[in-house]
Order: C-alpha cells, then sequence, then structure tokens
C-alpha cells in the first residue's frame, strides 16, 4: 500500500460501492411493488399478477417497460420547469439516503477494509432526517405546478401532513440517542450489541412506526392520494416515467423508514454469526435484509388490513396524540439516562 | 482551506444581493425571502468567523439565528396570510393605509 | 477541498441573483433553497457538520416548506412590475452597487491573508455542550420566544382582525 494507485483504487472502491447498492436497492424496490400486489391480492382472496413469469414473477419488468414506453403527457396550463423539476426531486431525495446507511460489518478483499456502507457520518441519523424533509417538495411543486384541483389539494395535504409527522418522527428517534449518546448510525447499531433498542424504548418503537407511515404517505394515512376523493392525488396529471418516478420514490421511501426502524430499534446487522471467513462477514447483511423485510411486509399488511382516516382524525393524531407522547418518551428517557450517569 | 476574506466575499455579496431584493421587489413574500437571504449572510460570517478564531461561540450565534428565523417566519407568514385576507393582493405598495 | 468552496459559493451567488430577478414568487423560493443547500454544502467544507444539517433540516425542510405552502395557499403568481421613478433607476442602483462594493473592497483588504486554524471539533457533541454550559438562559429564552410565535401564529391565522 501507500502507492501512487492508492487513491484511483480508494475511488474505485467507492465507485463500486454505489453500483451495487443502487442496483439493489432498484431491485428491491420494484419487486417490493410486486410483493404489495401479490400479498394485498391474497389478503383480498385474489391472486395478483399471474401472467407474466411463473407467479407474475416478471411484472415488474413489464411495468417497468410499459411505463417508458406510454406516451408522456403534458397538460396545458401546467408551470412547465416545475412540472418536470418534481417527480426528479422525489426521486433523488428517496434515494439519498441510502448513501450513509450501513448495511453489515466490514470484509477485507485484498488488503483493503470495505465498509458495508457507502459513506459514514457522524450526523448520520440527522442527514437521513433532512434528506426526507426535503422529499416534502417533490410532492408539493408537483401538486402546485399541474395547475389543477385535485393535484393542489393533494400537494397542500401532503405538504401539512409530512411537516406535522417530521416532529414526532425526529423526536421518536431521540431517546434512542440519549441512551447511545451518539448520531452515527454505526455507533448506535454497536450499542445494540447485547440488547435492541426495541426493549428499552418500547414506546418510541411505535411512536416512530406510526409517524413513518404517516411520512412515507401510505394507508392509514396515504390522505395526500386519496383515491376516492382526490383522484390520484398529487400525481393526477402525471403519465409515463414520470409518474414512475414518483411511485419508485414513494417505495424508496418505504425501504428508508424500514432500514431506519432496523438501525435504531431492531439492533441492525446483528444477529447469529457463524461458517467460515466469508460467511461471517455475509450473514449480518442477510440478517439486516431479512429484518427490513420483515418491515416492508408489516407496511403492505397494514395497508390490506386498515381503512384510511379522514382528514382532521389525521391532524389531531399527530397533534394530540403522537407528538405529546413523543414529548413524554423524551422526557422519560432523558430522566433515566441522567439518572443512571449520576 | 478557503481564506477568511474569500468567505466573508460571500457573504457581504450574499447580502448585498438580499437587500437589493428587498429594496426592488412589491411582493411581500419575495421580500420576507430576501430577509432570510441576509439572515443566511449573516450566519456564513459567523460561521467563518467561528473557524477562522477557533472558537466555537460563532457557530452558537448561528444555531439561535435560525430559531430565531423559525419564529419569525411562523409569525411572519400569518401576517402574510392575514393581509391577504383583508385586502386581497400581496403587492407592497397597495398596502399603504393603516385603515381598513 | 479547495474548489469546492468556490463551486458552491459561486452556485450560491447565483441562485441569490435569481432570488431577486425572478418574477415568479415560486421560483423565487425554489433558488432560495438552492442557496441554503449550498451554503450547508459550504458549512460542511468549514467543518461546521452539525450547522449544515440544521441548515438543511430547519431552514431549508421546514422554514422554505412553510414559505412553499403560503405561496401555494395564496395562489401567488407573477407579480406586476412597478412603475419606479427614473431617479431609482438611474440613481439608487449606481448608489447600491458602490455602497456594497466598498464593504466588501474594505473587508477583503482587512481581512486578506487570514487562513483558518487547522482543526476544530463542531460535532454535536462539543456544540451542545457549549449550548448548554454558557448559553443555557439564552437557550431558555428562545423556548420562550418559540413559544410566544405559537401563540401569535395561532391567533393570527385564526382570527378575521
Amino acid at each position: 500500500m501507500g502507492t501512487s494507485s492508492e487513491p484511483l483504487i480508494l475511488t474505485a472502491i467507492i465507485l463500486a460501492k454505489v453500483a451495487v447498492v443502487l442496483l439493489v436497492f432498484l431491485t428491491s424496490v420494484a419487486y417490493a411493488v410486486w410483493l404489495e400486489r401479490k400479498v394485498v391480492a391474497h389478503i383480498q382472496s385474489r391472486w395478483g399478477p399471474y401472467l407474466v413469469g411463473p407467479h407474475g414473477l416478471l411484472q415488474p419488468v413489464a411495468d417497468g417497460l410499459k411505463f417508458l414506453f406510454k406516451e408522456d403527457i403534458e397538460p396545458r396550463e401546467v408551470d412547465r420547469l416545475i412540472y418536470y423539476l418534481a417527480p426528479f426531486v422525489a426521486f433523488t431525495m428517496a434515494f439519498a439516503s441510502i448513501a450513509v446507511i450501513p448495511f453489515g460489518e466490514s470484509i477485507t478483499i485484498l488488503g483493503h477494509k470495505i465498509n458495508f456502507e457507502i459513506t459514514s457520518l457522524n450526523v448520520g441519523l440527522l442527514f437521513i432526517l433532512a434528506v426526507t424533509s426535503l422529499g416534502v417538495y417533490g410532492i408539493a411543486l408537483a401538486g402546485w405546478s399541474s395547475n389543477s384541483k385535485f393535484p393542489l389539494f393533494g400537494g397542500l395535504r401532503s405538504s401539512a401532513q409530512m411537516i406535522s409527522y417530521e416532529l414526532s418522527l425526529g423526536l421518536a428517534l431521540v431517546g434512542v440517542v440519549l441512551i447511545s449518546g451518539s448520531l452515527n448510525l454505526r455507533e448506535i447499531v454497536d450499542q445494540q450489541q447485547g440488547l435492541w433498542n426495541i426493549v428499552r424504548q418500547p414506546l418510541g418503537f411505535l411512536l416512530y412506526i406510526s409517524a413513518a407511515i404517516a411520512e412515507t404517505n401510505r394507508t392509514p394515512f396515504d390522505l395526500p392520494e386519496a383515491e376516492s376523493e382526490l383522484v390520484g392525488g398529487f400525481h393526477t396529471e402525471y403519465s409515463s416515467y414520470k409518474f414512475a418516478m414518483f411511485f419508485i420514490a414513494e417505495y424508496a421511501n418505504i425501504f428508508t423508514v424500514s432500514c431506519l426502524a432496523t438501525l435504531m430499534f431492531f439492533g441492525g446487522w446483528h444477529g447469529p454469526v457463524f461458517g467460515p471467513h466469508l460467511l461471517r462477514a455475509f450473514l449480518p447483511v442477510l440478517w439486516f435484509g431479512l429484518k427490513v423485510f420483515c418491515f416492508v411486509f408489516a407496511y403492505i399488511w397494514i395497508r390490506g388490513t386498515l381503512p384510511r382516516f379522514r382528514y382532521d382524525q389525521l391532524m389531531s393524531f399527530g397533534w394530540k396524540f403522537l407528538l405529546p407522547l413523543a414529548l413524554a418518551n423524551v422526557l422519560i428517557t432523558s430522566f433515566v439516562v441522567a439518572w443512571r450517569a449520576s | 482551506m478557503a481564506p477568511l476574506n474569500h468567505i466573508l466575499a460571500l457573504s457581504v455579496i450574499l447580502f448585498g444581493l438580499g437587500a437589493a431584493g428587498f429594496v426592488i421587489r412589491r411582493n411581500i413574500i419575495t421580500i420576507f425571502m430576501c430577509i432570510e437571504l441576509m439572515l443566511n449572510a449573516v450566519n456564513l460570517a459567523f460561521v467563518g468567523f467561528s473557524r477562522y478564531l477557533g472558537d466555537l461561540s460563532g457557530q452558537i450565534f448561528v444555531f439561535f439565528v435560525i430559531v430565531v428565523a423559525a419564529a419569525e417566519a411562523a409569525v411572519g407568514l400569518a401576517i402574510i396570510i392575514a393581509v391577504e385576507r383583508n385586502r386581497q393582493t400581496l403587492a407592497i405598495d397597495e398596502i399603504d393605509s393603516m385603515k381598513m | 477541498m479547495l474548489p469546492l468552496f468556490y463551486i458552491f459559493g459561486a452556485v450560491a451567488i447565483l441562485a441569490a441573483l435569481s432570488v431577486v430577478l425572478q418574477q415568479t414568487p415560486v421560483y423565487s423560493a425554489l433558488s432560495l433553497i438552492v442557496v441554503l443547500c449550498s451554503l450547508a454544502v459550504v458549512y460542511l467544507l468549514l467543518g461546521a457538520e452539525f450547522l449544515a444539517v440544521i441548515q438543511v433540516i430547519v431552514y431549508a425542510g421546514a422554514i422554505m416548506v412553510l414559505f412553499v405552502l403560503v405561496i401555494m395557499l395564496l395562489n401567488a403568481r407573477r407579480e406586476t412590475p412597478a412603475d419606479r421613478s427614473r431617479m431609482a433607476r438611474w440613481l439608487g442602483f449606481p448608489l447600491l452597487i458602490a455602497f456594497f462594493g466598498q464593504i466588501l473592497f474594505a473587508t477583503w483588504r482587512h481581512f486578506s491573508g487570514l487562513h483558518a486554524t487547522p482543526q476544530m471539533a463542531a460535532g454535536p457533541k462539543s456544540i451542545g455542550e457549549l449550548l448548554f454550559r454558557n448559553y443555557a438562559l439564552p437557550f431558555e429564552l428562545t423556548s420562550v420566544l418559540i413559544l410566544v410565535a405559537i401563540l401569535g401564529a395561532v391567533i393570527l391565522a385564526k382570527k378575521q382582525v
């Protein structure tokens, strides 16, 4: 080591990591859509996609091709720049947060220690919250620029909803931060070596998961795109690949909050590790993926089971129930932490 | 690392643009945004000095400025909504009388 | 390291120009978001990583969302250009430029050749310690300020004045 080619190799490693993570992430997102259609169908005693490939397994490919080749409709009277910008904003912000998510220990190949994450940030948790808080713009701007009443309502609703629930989301995570004393996701996971945080922060977890469902605009909080009252919500006027981008962004956000829940409350990649060197390196990644999958499945299950809230119920639930409980949780946790320290 | 005077130059330029916008714009919301721009220019100067002096107090000030800006935005935008509701306009030179 | 500061500084200046010159409020708001984000990158380069993230979460993620929400709510479209007096145009702008040019020149000269201290910890931990040790009273005062602001906003938005 220490030769002149060192920075070149490091750059190559980072690029390779980005490519692999992005590829895996995109594939999982595509198959999450398939999983959702299949699971919801079985909950409702239907078969779901069955024609393309065995058990409809090639359905995501067919959907993707269809989205790409559909006519790209641009309604009159739209604000063109923002109309085209909005899906890209939603898409980028949904994908930016995977940059700091660690999904395993590390592996040593040819003398290079490779961490299972794209980059490690001391304020990784805050970075994810920051990126999620920017995701609002995609939806709000899509609603506004379409220049049509249903998207506008959808956009306004979603902005109000996301601002409201962001508070509870952040505060629910403060308890974990207080316990582990760090904002670095890797350190938070290492803290849970013996005991997962779900045991120490059961209330925090429940609050987080409720706020996260609202933050990703999913049933029972999917008011921004309530089909029965708002046609399609903020993306009513979008078609073809631009609609696909919103669609992918929504599922990518589900994965992000599931990853965060796994890291913060369920011990990240911790699990039984055995076997030879290579297996030891990759088993944690498998545990991490399995935990995230459970969360994604729970998301779909909730969608198949619960009816939608009314808008005023949604707002009072966020402000009058979740937020006070989250504050109480922070208060109690900080008392306990201070009491233990003294 | 950029020298201190380059950081301050950026700060001055941003502040100047904010001040110019404050003077030439007519829409209340845009004027408000120009004020935010000026606040950010000052924050940048604080961070630059904090880095140069090796003293974190400057960053604490930025923290306070951001908190105050949040409070200011909440009240200011509420006032703008109230004004629009009563006068049906956002142009600042049409809102020139104290009486309704 | 060095060129990044100039790249994002240039982006900030261009976006700030756009904030001032755009006729449509939504475009101004979007440009301001770009300014805020590029300033966050500049903070990061200056070693203030906590402030950089706070800048994005609070400024770009909360305050500017409020702005965009209000613009959408009031449906603020293009503003009509003002019939400014000729004196403002031919006297005001040169004076403004001269004034800020002078400040720019003075700061440039006075602080030239000074470089930042090599390394400084500005993570959440050191900021928090300083905040709750030396600045505890101002911190508590801001919480009162925010309470007052919440009450003010609720009353202003509710009542038909």
